[in-house]
This record gives structure tokens, C-alpha cells and sequence, in this order.
């Protein structure tokens, strides 16, 4: 079973969280900090086994980490994963990253993932880890597999997405060109007068 | 409407997103928390909208802001909202949310429980999936209960996508529902064999899980997962698969010898290191499995240890730990084969990884030997003080006392070195290990008398320099050692050079910074020192120092008396006031030290750990009844006895004693021996083996007296080191004399062997001093294994369910209803179902149910009847071949398919039970085709047949030859058909252990089963329900019993049902009677008003005693307790 998957940065900053045995949220942010702490103090030329998690799991657990560029990827899991199939799956969920979230950056693959791609797609990034491993346990581990139903998925997003999301695209555009604050003002000023006396209808 | 649209996606232009709340939190990174809580504002406002894509991106923007760390639940609402939406885009972002923060503890789960079943039976395969992502994580025990049944459905989904999925939630069902797994079992284990790979590899990864927990249950499936390692090629299929098998093999040896050829195989062949470490380790386990030492598996220890050492010596630091890992494991069983690679072992201890020198130092464990033992230790000392993390140096620590006091101390030759590591290993500050080396230290000194000596000396310097060790830190753990210094200075007093300075040291006003614990061994200890002093002065005709010395205590034991700790306190202020008494008759000139070492005379012998616990239970204590009788639950709920006993120091309690008086000690134990003997409850003495040898080491071995100007720390060397120079040098010179003197050693070394049980070559080094090890006492007949670490709060625990046996009708899953919780009859439920999805088998089921719903009444006359039926057909058979008529009814037995088809068990109990009716109520006539009877009959289960056939091997034989008993009368006597089951070898019965003594007298022994209470809803009573209550009466005496007659005193609630006509008081006729030895078992029912209410009904039974000369009536009291729980354990789950 795995545990929990924790991706976080060279500062410790969580970029996604995902436990698969419930912690309140500030026992998920202590044992984030608590791995961030036994990880980051190791060289990148050691074994990438951790034993001594003591907030989570206890002897039976494992902590199993990749680090690439700026960022951490942990694996808590216990005896029944094989050590070295779940070094594999990191690798594997970092190539779908790179294929599946930032297609644009594939040339660049995954030794360079790059963390603001992981920032901004936080949603996009659980969808893709929602088809690899599942409950605690390893859904799939083919990879055409799993991008076929990941872009499908996306495809259907973007079918219902239609009339209201076209939009909000636009907006988006607009917004990534580092305008100003003025969208909010307007915002507040006119339409949100304008609308309710239209709503009647 | 359109304008509400358009509205709302105006507004959503201008909200903002997920990416603009990065954004956002990235540029205010000095007030990172303000921004957010403005932004918490922003999204509540947002949720208060009716569009629902506004609320879609607010959740999406509290499941960044939980990962953040913030508490999100009270958006558990608006959550659920989201999930519901009938877009894929925003549910799935419900979904996540849901799945990021819901947990059991959530109100609003049991609000999903509809709307993910809507989900799931959705035409959208993603729909569906996105419902099992989401419930895979917040999945409650109501919701499994719930959804259980939908999702094993989707098992069978056209989809392979949404069957993988549906595969591997059932494992998250299980854990919440364990009632599921024996009806879900055999579609998971047909999905073992699906066409998709990813289903395939989904219910192996669920399978696994299962059998790791509970691998008994899944041994039988075995042959299946060979077939499925022997054929698949997916890499990870294959590690799931071959992990399984390491943990079935110990089970089952005949599985490993299969193994090991096709695990060598995949060794030799394959390229993946994952596979060939997961095969290599498996092949361990075989191998552990396996009785060691079988010499055709020499040859796959090799390999395994040879690749292993390839994977050691690799460059990448991963397969060198894993190497070191599975190693570890060898090395409990063929330790010699890993010893070979000692060098390579001891390389990994320089390694500059912490987590290989740590795995290197578990092999450590294994590699020592009396040769080595004082290098190996030497080195790790080094490590020690280079160590810079606590952590790191705090595993050295233990790893050393570790591989020093294993197996009794067997490698230690030298215990003054022993002892002087351990006063250097009080250096390391700040460890967390003090009260361990402190424990070793008592363990030394109290079983190793030839050391105390040299303990004591070493004891008082460390308490002399006590303030060293307890430094700045007050919480520094390493002052627990002074705990043990200040116990062995007081406890072997007598080794004392100096008790006095001891004494002095013991009692310093610094003292009072100690933890509690430790000054109250201090004060006791005190007081035993004092006794010492006492002693020594007494001899001499100046009592000037003896005075002296109990003035010392009087003046500084009321710093003590002071003390905060109650324990302190207490014993402060009694040997104060011991102490004043004694200065009195001092002053008076008499003479004391003879009353005041009795204070603390007597020698206790070290008790093994847990020997309390395993002295076995003496015949016939039944340690759960009760004495008393039971206050009501909710009481006993609460009461705690731990709250009685308030924490103490079980470890260090046996503290009274100095060695006096040999004559009085003599006598004592003299007296104690005969006490013990008289004494039941005394735990004796295992013979400890106390062999006393004269040490010729000790005159050799100079006792290093410690620098106290550079306290602890001798200048140069240190002091453990110039033991390890002593010891070279002393095997040299042994060597050289055990050439000149062969033949005497030999004598000698007859005596040794005894205690060694080290390989040949280790028993030339004797030990620089020979000590006795005083063994543990323990139990005689002590059961060597303890299950108690066992973790109570598994939840795997529940899952230990046997899924071999035939389902039960009590055990199916539920099926959705339009109102589960309204108990109705299950008649109107099942006319209202109808399940599209189900599979032919169920359908089949339903109608069966249907079926046995609606002709409810007319089964069970029906019942009856073809019983009636079958009794007369029985007749004519046994008349005309009354051997054939068993024999063909066994037949038919093995005819029918021994996985007898779910629809045939379900109606199986409860027809059971209505037999079980008929034969004991009077029949009841009623119209109805004997057709019917037939195929309902073969299609009964196993069990019920049993019973039958019983009944009917019963009536044969009374009616043949009554006097004639053989033993398959007696088989329905529970656990005794297990030991006399002639008759029925190839079907043996189903576990009957649950039955229960009932009454007894001379003549008759009552038991009444405790499971098997059939609680059956009547069609037409609507609140009528029955239970079913099998008794077993089985005849003790020699004589005949006959004409007995069952009566229960009715209550309110429950009433035996009686044939229409009797009255309500009268009894029930037993419808056999008992030959001597003779067992049968009756059934009786009860109609029972209401479910909720227990009940003890008082009841009698009357019989006759026939034996040759006369005839008496005999009359037996019983009483027959229903509790609420026996209607529950099988209310009846709709399918």
C-alpha cells in the first residue's frame, strides 16, 4: 500500500499532497515537514530508501524519493510495494507529467520539470496520479494506457466546456498578459449593478 | 434562464482561478496569510452563488489552499454540491476535493451516499471512474455497506477501465466492510483471470493485499497464482505475485519446494532488478520456510547470497541497500553462508550513506563471534564519536549493546571490557538511550557475580562524577545510567573500597536535580550503604565514624524529605526517622549493624521477562467467568484497573538485599524453599546452571584505575581499547601454554562446552574470566511462543474470514432500497428490486428469493410436508434395504458439486430451520404438491442434509436395534463427531464448536448452540420473528432416558412455540429418546416480540430414567439466555 505521496521543493513548499489514510491538515503539514526535513539533509548520491518516518506509518513504512531539479517526490509506502518497482513509478508519473500537463515542454522531459508547470496545474496533475495509483494502490502501470484516458478525459472537459468556458479563456488570455488590476474594478462597478436588474426576466 | 448563464459566466470572467490564486499567493510572499485569508473571503462569497461553475472553481481553489495546510471543512457542503453537478468537468473537481478532505469523521459523507451510487451506475464511463477515485479515498463503513453491492456489479462492467477501478476499491470495502468479502470473493477471483491486463493486475494487487494480512485464508489459491507467475510477463503482476508467495510459503513448505525451480529460473533470465530482487527475496523466504540445512538447497542459498553480493558491490547505491536488506534476512537462518562475506559487510560500515550503514549494521548482528567481537565493537565505538547525527549515533548505541548481549552475552569473553564500554558509551550526550545502558548495566552486575567487584569500582566513579553526566541539560537521558550506578553501589555494597566517599557522593545537594525515580533509588541506596558502613565500623571499638556517618544522613536527607516526588518523599522521611533511631541507640553504645543490614538481606534471581505471563493456566480456571456477577456493560465499560495501580518501576523493584549472614541467609532460604513447596502458586526455579569456576583471568588482568583528575576519560587510550591489547595478548600466551599442556585444557573444555554453544574454533578462546550466568527463571513448562505483540487495533484483524466455506444466506451483501433502514419483510422489498446489471447467477437468486418471499407460509408447509415425505420414503427404503438407503443417500451427497451454487445456500439455513420447525412443532396440514418438495430438497445444502441424514440414520437405527449405539449417533455432539468421525470422512462436518453448556446433572448434560439462533421474519406477522434454538442433549449416565419432555416458562416477549391446541404451559415432547453415551440434538422455537430486548427464560426438563431393575422421573432446570446480539448475528441482508 502506499501511504501518501508528497511532491514539495528544495524550500519544502508542498506542490501537491495526496494521503491515502486520513491526517488532519495539520498533521498532513507536520509530516510534510518532517519529510522535507529527513530528505533534503541526504546527498543526491545515496540510496533513495528512507527509514524513520515517525509520524507516519511506523517500522513497516518506507519513505521512497526521487528528486529532480527543485522538486521532491515521496512515496511513503509499506513492505508490500517493491522498493525499486515504486522508484520506477516516479519516474513514470514525472514522464506523464511532462507528457500529459506540459505538453509543450515534452522536448525538454523530465529531467527538467519544470515546478511553476506543477504550481499552476495542481487539479491537472492529481487527474494524471488518479489514473496511475489509486486508493493507496497501483491502478496502471502501462503508460499508453494511461495517457489515452487521461486525454480522453480532458477531451470530454473540453467538449461540455462549450458556450461558458469559451470565455473564460478568453479571460484567461487577457489576464496571462499581466494587465493591471483593472478586470476586479470593473467587476465590482458595472456589472454586478447591471445584472440583477436583468435577472427578473 | 439563458440570462442566468450568460451571468454567471460573466462573472466567472472576472473571479479568479486556480492559477490567478497561485499567482497571487506567489507575489504577496511577505504576507502570504493575509492574502489568503482575504482570498478565503473571496471563495465564500463565491459558494454562496447558485452557478455552479463559480462553485466549481471555488472548491478547486480550496483544494490548493488545503494542501497549503488550511482547514477546509467547512466547505464539506458546497463540496458535495460540486460532486453532484451533472457536467464531468466541475464533478470531477468535487470529486477531488472530496477526496483530498472528506474522512470518517465527515457529516455530510452519508449526504453522497445516493449521489454516488447515481455515479456509478452512470452511462459515462468517466462519470463512473471519477466516483471511484473519489470514493476509494473517503469510503466510511456506511458507505461500503451501501455501495458495496453496486461496486461489485461494476466488477463485471463491460469496461475494463471502470472494472480495474471497481476491482481494486473492493480492497478499501473490505477494510471498512468486512462482511463483503465472502460474497465478493469469487468475482475477485475470477477477475484473477480477466482478459485485461489491468483488471488482472488490479485484483492481484487486492489479493495480495488480502493474503498479507491473513495468508492462511488464501492458500488455497495457490495453483491459481502458479499459473498466473508462470504466464504473465508484466513486470509488476510479477513482483505483486511473487511477494505473495513469500509470505504463503511459511505456510505451506510443499508450495516453497514447488517455487524454488521457477524462481531460480526468473533469477537466471530476467533483466529487471526489481524482479530479481523480489525473487531473490522470495526465494529467501522458501528457503527460511524450508527446514534449514537440506543440502539440495545449498546450491539457491548460493545464488541468492552470490547476487545479492552482486547487487552490494553495484555502484548504485539503491541495489546496495536492498542488498544489505534481503541479506539481514538471510543471515537468521544461514548465517554461516553470510559470514563468508564479512569483508564486504564491514566495507558498507564506511560507506558515507547512513541508511546502508545502518542496514550493514544489522548484519553486524549476525557476523560477531568471540574472535571478533572486541574489534567490531572497537570500530563501531569509532563511529560513535564521529557520528555527528543523534539519531545515527543513538542506532550505534543500541546496535552495540545489541550485538554484545545477544544470545545471553555468548560472545563476551571479557565482561570488565563490557563494562567499560558502557561507562564509555555514558560519555554521548544528549542520547535518548540512557535507561538502555543502564539496564545492561544491572543485567551485568546482577547476573555476572564475578564482575560485580569491578562493577561496584566503576559505579562509584561514575556517581563521583555524576555531575558530569547530568551536565546542563536537565532532560538529558544519559543520567538514567546513575539510576543503575547508584542500585549496584548500594546493592553489592560489600565490593565497596570506599563506602563512606560512595555515600557522601550519593547524598550531594546536586542530587535534588535528578528525575524523580533516580533520587528515590539515590535515597534507598543511601540507606544500604549506610547499613555497609555500619557493618565495617562495627568491629572496631571506635564508634566515632559510625556516628559520623549517620549524622551525614540526618543532615543532608531532609533536602529529600522536601522532594516534590511523593515517591522521594516517602522514602526519605522513613529512613530519616530509621536513622535518628539508630543514632540514638548508637549514642546508648549498642550495637546496630546487625539489625540494620537485615533491612536489606536476601537475594532475588533475575526473572525472565513475560514468565509471569506464561505460566500456563491450571486445569479447569476458567479466567473469564466471572466471580461476581457482572455489573451492567456500560460500568465495566469504564472502569480501568490500570487507574489502581499507579505507574511504578517494574524493572528495578526487587531491590532489598545485602549478602550477610550466610547462616541466616541459609536458614531463610531454607524456610522459603518449603514455603514455595507448599505453595501452588510459586513460580519454581528453572536449575540454573551455576557453574563456579576458579578465574585464573582476573589476577592476570590488572584493574585500571581511572585518572579522577580527567574523570571517565583516561588520557591517550581508551580504557576499552587496552582491554582489547590485554586480550590479544592473553590469547597469545594461552595459546602458547595450551600447547604444553593439551590434555588438561581438554578436561576443561568438556566443562565449557556446556555453556558455548559457538562453532569449533571459538571454543579455543576461553574467556579472560569464566562468569556464571545466572539464566532467567522461568515457568516450567512455559510456552515458548508469545503472540501478545500482536496489534489489537488491525483492521486487518477482521478480514481473517475463511473463504472457503459456502456462503451463508445472513451474508450476502445488501441491495439497494428505497429505505434500508425500515426493516420490512423481505418479501415487499424484493418485489419492489429490480436489478438490471445483475449477472445470471444473481438474477437466478432474486428469483429464488422472490420466490421464497412470497410463498412463505406455503414453504414452509411445504417443508414439512416433503420432511413427512421424506421420512416415508426413508421407511419403505430401510425396509426393504436398510444398509442401501444410507449408502444412497451418500451418493447423492457426493453427486452434488461441493460448491454447491450460491442460490442453492441461500435458501439452505432458513430451510434448515424450518425443518428444524416441523420436527419439533407438531405437524401442521397443509395443501401443496409433493413436486415441490423434491428439487427444493436437493437443493439444500450440505448442512442441512447433514442434519437429515442424522435424523434419518437416527430413526433407522432405533428403529433396527435400540440398545445397539454406534458412534455416529453421537456425531451430533459437536466437537466429539471431530474425534470419532468414522462415518462421515469424506464430508467432514462443518465446525460445531460453538456450542454451549446449557445444564447438567448426573444423568443428563444440556448444550445449546450459540450461533446458530436463525432469526426468520415471518411474511405475514409483520413483527413476528422466530428463533431457532438447537440443544443437544446428550446422556451421561448408564441407563436409559426416555419420554422427555421440554418446557420453557414464557415471558412476554419470547414464547415457545407449541403445536396449536396445547396450552401455553405445556411441554414439549423431545421427539427421540437416549441410549447410554447417546447425544442428539433437538431443536425448539421461540416467537419473539421484539428484537430489541434480551431475555433469560427459565425452562425444565423431564425424563425418565429406565435402567434394568426400575424406572425414575428425573427433572433438570436450565436457563436460556437470548441476547440482543443473537437476533443480530444473522439478520437476514436482502438479495
Amino acid at each position: 500500500m502506499i501511504k501518501a505521496i508528497l511532491i514539495f521543493n528544495n524550500h519544502g513548499k508542498p506542490r501537491l499532497i495526496r494521503f491515502y489514510q486520513y491526517f488532519a491538515e495539520d498533521m498532513q503539514q507536520q509530516i510534510i515537514r518532517e519529510t522535507f526535513h529527513l530528505v533534503s539533509k541526504r546527498d543526491d548520491n545515496v540510496c533513495n530508501f528512507l527509514e524513520g518516518g515517525s509520524l507516519i506509518g511506523g517500522s513497516d513504512y518506507k519513505l521512497i524519493y526521487r528528486h529532480y531539479a527543485t522538486l521532491y517526490f515521496v512515496f511513503c509506502v509499506d513492505s508490500s510495494e517493491s522498493e525499486l518497482g515504486i522508484l520506477d513509478l516516479i519516474q513514470l508519473i514525472c514522464f506523464f507529467l511532462c507528457v500529459c500537463v506540459f505538453v509543450e515542454t515534452l522536448d525538454k522531459c523530465f529531467e527538467n520539470v519544470c515546478e511553476l508547470d506543477l504550481i499552476f496545474h495542481m487539479d491537472k496533475v492529481h487527474y494524471i496520479l488518479q489514473e496511475v495509483v489509486m486508493g493507496g494502490m497501483v491502478l496502471e502501470t502501462n503508460m499508453n494506457e494511461i495517457v489515452a484516458q487521461v486525454e480522453l478525459q480532458n477531451r470530454m472537459e473540453k467538449s461540455e466546456g462549450g458556450l461558458s468556458a469559451a470565455p473564460a479563456r478568453a479571460v484567461s488570455a487577457v489576464k496571462n498578459m499581466n494587465l493591471p488590476e483593472i478586470p476586479r474594478n470593473i467587476n465590482i462597478g458595472d456589472i454586478n449593478i447591471k445584472v440583477p436588474s436583468l435577472s427578473p426576466f | 434562464m439563458a440570462l442566468k448563464i450568460v451571468k454567471g459566466s460573466i462573472d466567472r470572467m472576472f473571479d479568479k482561478n486556480l492559477q490567478d490564486l497561485v499567482r497571487g499567493i506567489r507575489n504577496h510572499k511577505e504576507d502570504e496569510a493575509k492574502y489568503i485569508s482575504t482570498c478565503i473571503d473571496e471563495i465564500k462569497q463565491e459558494l454562496k452563488q447558485d452557478n455552479i461553475a463559480v462553485k466549481a472553481n471555488a472548491v478547486c481553489k480550496l483544494t490548493y489552499l488545503q494542501m497549503l495546510g488550511y482547514d477546509v471543512s467547512w466547505a464539506a457542503f458546497n463540496i458535495v454540491e460540486v460532486m453532484s453537478s451533472s457536467k464531468f468537468t466541475y464533478k470531477r473537481i468535487g470529486y477531488l476535493a472530496a477526496s483530498q478532505c472528506f474522512h470518517e469523521g465527515t457529516d455530510v459523507i452519508m449526504l453522497t451516499t445516493n449521489q454516488i451510487r447515481k455515479d456509478l451506475s452512470s452511462p459515462h464511463q468517466y462519470d463512473t471512474g471519477v466516483a471511484l477515485t473519489g470514493l476509494s479515498c473517503f469510503v466510511t463503513p456506511d458507505l461500503a455497506r451501501d455501495l458495496a453491492n453496486d461496486i461489485m456489479t461494476l466488477m463485471s462492467h463491460t469496461k475494463p477501465y471502470i472494472r480495474k477501478k471497481a476491482v481494486l476499491i473492493m480492497y478499501k470495502v473490505f477494510l471498512k466492510y468486512p462482511e463483503s468479502l465472502r460474497p465478493a470473493f469469487p468475482r475477485l477471483k475470477e477477475k484473477l483471470e480477466d482478459p485485461d491486463p489491468g483488471v488482472q493486475s488490479a485484483a492481484v494487487n487486492v489479493i495480495c493485499e488480502l493474503a498479507r494480512r491473513n495468508p492462511k485464508n488464501y492458500l488455497s489459491l495457490a495453483p491459481l497464482f502458479f499459473k498466473l507467475m508462470t504466464s504473465s510477463t508484466n513486470n509488476w503482476v510479477l513482483i505483486k505475485i511473487i511477494k505473495l508467495f513469500g509470505a504463503l510459503t511459511p505456510l505451506e513448505p510443499r508450495l516453497g519446494k514447488k517455487l524454488i525451480e521457477p524462481l531460480t529460473n526468473l533469477i537466471h533470465s530476467t533483466s529487471a532488478m526489481s524482479l530479481l530482487y523480489e525473487c531473490v527475496n522470495t526465494v529467501i523466504a522458501v528457503l527460511i520456510s524450508l527446514s534449514s540445512g537440506m543440502p539440495n538447497h545449498s546450491a539457491s542459498i548460493q545464488l541468492c547470497v552470490q547476487k545479492l553480493r552482486i547487487l552490494i558491490e553495484d555502484s548504485d547505491q539503491n541495489l546496495k541497500y536492498l542488498g544489505l536488506l534481503a541479506m539481514s534476512k538471510i543471515l537468521k537462518t544461514h548465517p554461516k553462508s553470510v559470514q563468508s562475506h564479512k569483508d564486504l559487510i564491514l566495507q558498507c560500515l564506511d560507506d558515507k550513506d547512513e541508511s546502508i550503514r545502518l542496514r550493514a549494521l544489522d548484519l553486524l548482528y549476525g557476523m560477531v563471534s568471540k574472535k571478533n567481537l572486541m574489534e567490531i565493537v572497537k570500530k563501531l565505538m569509532l563511529h560513535v564519536d564521529k557520528a555527528e547525527g543523534t539519531t545515527y549515533r543513538d542506532e550505534l548505541l543500541t546496535k552495540i549493546i545489541d550485538i554484545c548481549s545477544q544470545s545471553n552475552y555468548q560472545y563476551i569473553t571479557n565482561f570488565e571490557w563490557y563494562i567499560s564500554i558502557l561507562v564509555e558509551l555514558t560519555r554521548l550526550e544528549g542520547t535518548r538511550h540512557g535507561h538502555l545502558i543502564a539496564s545492561q548495566m544491572l543485567d551485568v552486575a546482577i547476573r555476572v557475580k564475578a564482575i560485580r567487584g569491578f562493577a561496584v569500582a566503576q559505579m562509584a566513579t561514575l556517581l563521583d562524577n555524576a555531575h558530569l553526566l547530568t551536565g546542563n541539560t536537565q532532560r538529558n537521558g544519559i543520567c538514567e545510567v546513575l539510576y543503575a550506578a547508584a542500585w549496584i553501589c548500594g546493592e553489592f555494597s560489600e565490593h565497596l573500597e570506599d563506602p563512606m566517599q560512595t555515600l557522601e557522593a550519593m547524598l550531594r545537594p546536586k542530587v535534588a536535580t535528578l528525575p524523580g525515580h533516580i533520587q528515590a533509588v539515590y535515597v534507598q541506596n543511601a540507606a544500604k550503604l549506610f547499613a555497609t558502613v555500619l557493618r565495617k565500623h562495627e568491629g572496631e571499638t571506635d564508634s566515632h565514624a559510625a556516628q559520623e556517618t549517620s549524622q551525614l544522613l540526618i543532615d543532608r536527607l531532609p533536602l529529600f524529605v522536601q522532594s516534590a516526588n511523593l515517591e522521594v518523599q516517602e522514602r526519605a522521611s522513613c529512613i530519616l526517622q530509621l536513622v535518628k533511631y539508630i543514632q540514638k541507640l548508637q549514642q546508648k553504645k549498642v550495637e546496630v549493624a546487625e539489625e540494620v543490614t537485615a533491612l536489606f538481606a536476601g537475594e532475588l534471581n533475575p526473572v525472565a521477562p513475560k514468565a509471569q505471563k506464561k505460566v500456563p493456566v491450571p486445569e479447569g480456571l476458567d479466567l473469564d467467568a466471572w466471580i461476581n456477577k457482572p455489573p451492567s456493560e456500560s460500568e465495566s465499560e469504564d472502569e480501568k484497573p490500570k487507574a489502581v495501580f499507579a505507574k511504578e518501576e517494574p524493572k528495578h523493584s526487587r531491590s532489598r538485599h545485602t549478602e550477610v549472614d550466610e547462616k541466616e541467609l541459609a536458614r531463610r532460604r531454607e524456610a522459603r524453599k518449603r514455603e514455595q513447596a507448599n505453595n501452588p502458586f510459586y513460580i519454581k526455579a528453572s536449575p540454573s546452571s551455576q557453574k563456579v569456576y576458579d578465574a585464573p583471568g582476573v589476577e592476570h588482568i590488572p584493574v585500571v584505575q581511572i585518572d579522577l583528575s580527567v574523570p571517565l576519560k583516561v588520557p591517550g587510550m581508551p580504557m576499552s581499547d587496552q582491554y582489547l591489547k590485554l586480550e590479544e595478548e592473553r590469547r597469545q600466551k594461552e595459546k602458547a601454554e595450551r600447547k604444553k599442556e593439551k590434555k588438561k585444557k581438554r578436561e576443561k573444555r568438556g566443562k565449557e562446552r556446556k555453556a558455548d554453544s559457538g562453532p569449533e574454533s571459538e571454543e579455543d578462546i576461553a574467556p579472560a574470566h569464566q562468569v556464571d550466568i545466572v539464566t532467567e527463571e522461568m515457568p516450567e513448562n512455559a510456552l515458548p511462543s508469545d503472540d501478545d505483540d500482536k496489534d489489537p487495533n488491525d483492521p486487518h484483524k477482521a478480514l481473517d474470514i475463511d473463504l472457503d466455506k459456502p456462503l451463508a444466506d445472513s451474508e450476502k451483501l445488501p441491495v439497494r432500497t428505497h429505505r434500508p433502514e425500515v426493516l420490512k419483510s423481505p418479501a415487499e422489498d424484493r418485489v419492489n428490486e429490480s436489478i438490471p446489471q445483475e449477472t445470471k447467477k444473481r438474477s437466478g437468486k432474486e428469483k429464488k428469493e422472490k420466490k421464497k418471499g412470497k410463498e412463505k407460509d406455503r414453504k414452509r408447509s411445504k417443508e414439512e410436508k416433503k420432511k413427512k415425505k421424506h421420512k416415508e420414503v426413508e421407511e419403505e427404503l430401510l425396509e426393504s434395504h436398510p444398509e442401501e438407503a444410507v449408502q444412497s443417500e451418500e451418493t447423492k451427497e457426493a453427486a452434488t458439486p461441493p460448491t454447491s451454487t450460491s442460490a442453492e445456500e441461500e435458501t439452505a439455513p432458513s430451510s434448515a430451520a424450518a425443518v428444524d420447525t416441523s420436527s419439533a412443532a407438531a405437524p401442521e396440514s397443509e395443501p401443496d404438491e409433493p413436486k415441490d418438495a423434491e428439487p427444493e430438497d436437493t437443493k439444500s445444502s450440505k448442512h442441512k442434509k447433514k442434519k437429515q441424514k442424522k435424523e434419518k440414520e437416527e430413526k433407522e437405527k432405533k428403529k433396527k436395534k435400540r440398545h445397539h449405539h454406534h458412534h455416529h449417533h453421537s456425531n451430533a455432539g459437536g466437537e466429539d463427531s471431530v474425534q470419532n468421525g468414522t462415518v462421515e470422512e469424506e464430508e467432514p462436518l462443518p465446525p460445531m464448536s460453538n456450542y454451549f453448556l446449557l445444564a447438567e446433572n448426573s444423568y443428563i448434560k444440556m448444550m445449546k448452540e450459540d450461533a446458530d439462533q436463525v432469526y426468520d421474519i415471518q411474511g405475514n406477522h409483520q413483527d413476528e420473528s422466530k428463533v431457532v434454538v438447537s440443544v443437544i442433549f446428550e446422556n451421561k449416565s448408564d441407563s436409559f432416558l426416555k419420554s422427555m419432555e421440554f418446557n420453557v416458562l414464557d415471558s412476554l416477549n419470547s414464547k415457545l412455540q407449541r403445536p396449536e391446541g396445547a396450552g401455553a404451559h405445556d411441554s414439549l415432547t423431545v421427539p427421540f429418546q437416549l441410549p447410554p453415551g447417546i447425544s442428539n440434538e433437538a431443536h425448539f422455537v421461540f416467537s419473539v416480540q421484539s428484537i430489541v430486548m434480551p431475555q433469560k427464560l427459565k425452562g425444565t426438563l423431564t425424563f425418565i430414567v429406565k435402567s434394568d431393575e426400575s424406572s425414575t422421573h428425573e427433572k433438570l432446570d436450565f436457563k436460556l439466555h437470548f441476547t440482543c446480539t443473537s437476533y443480530l448475528i444473522t439478520t437476514p441482508c436482502y438479495l
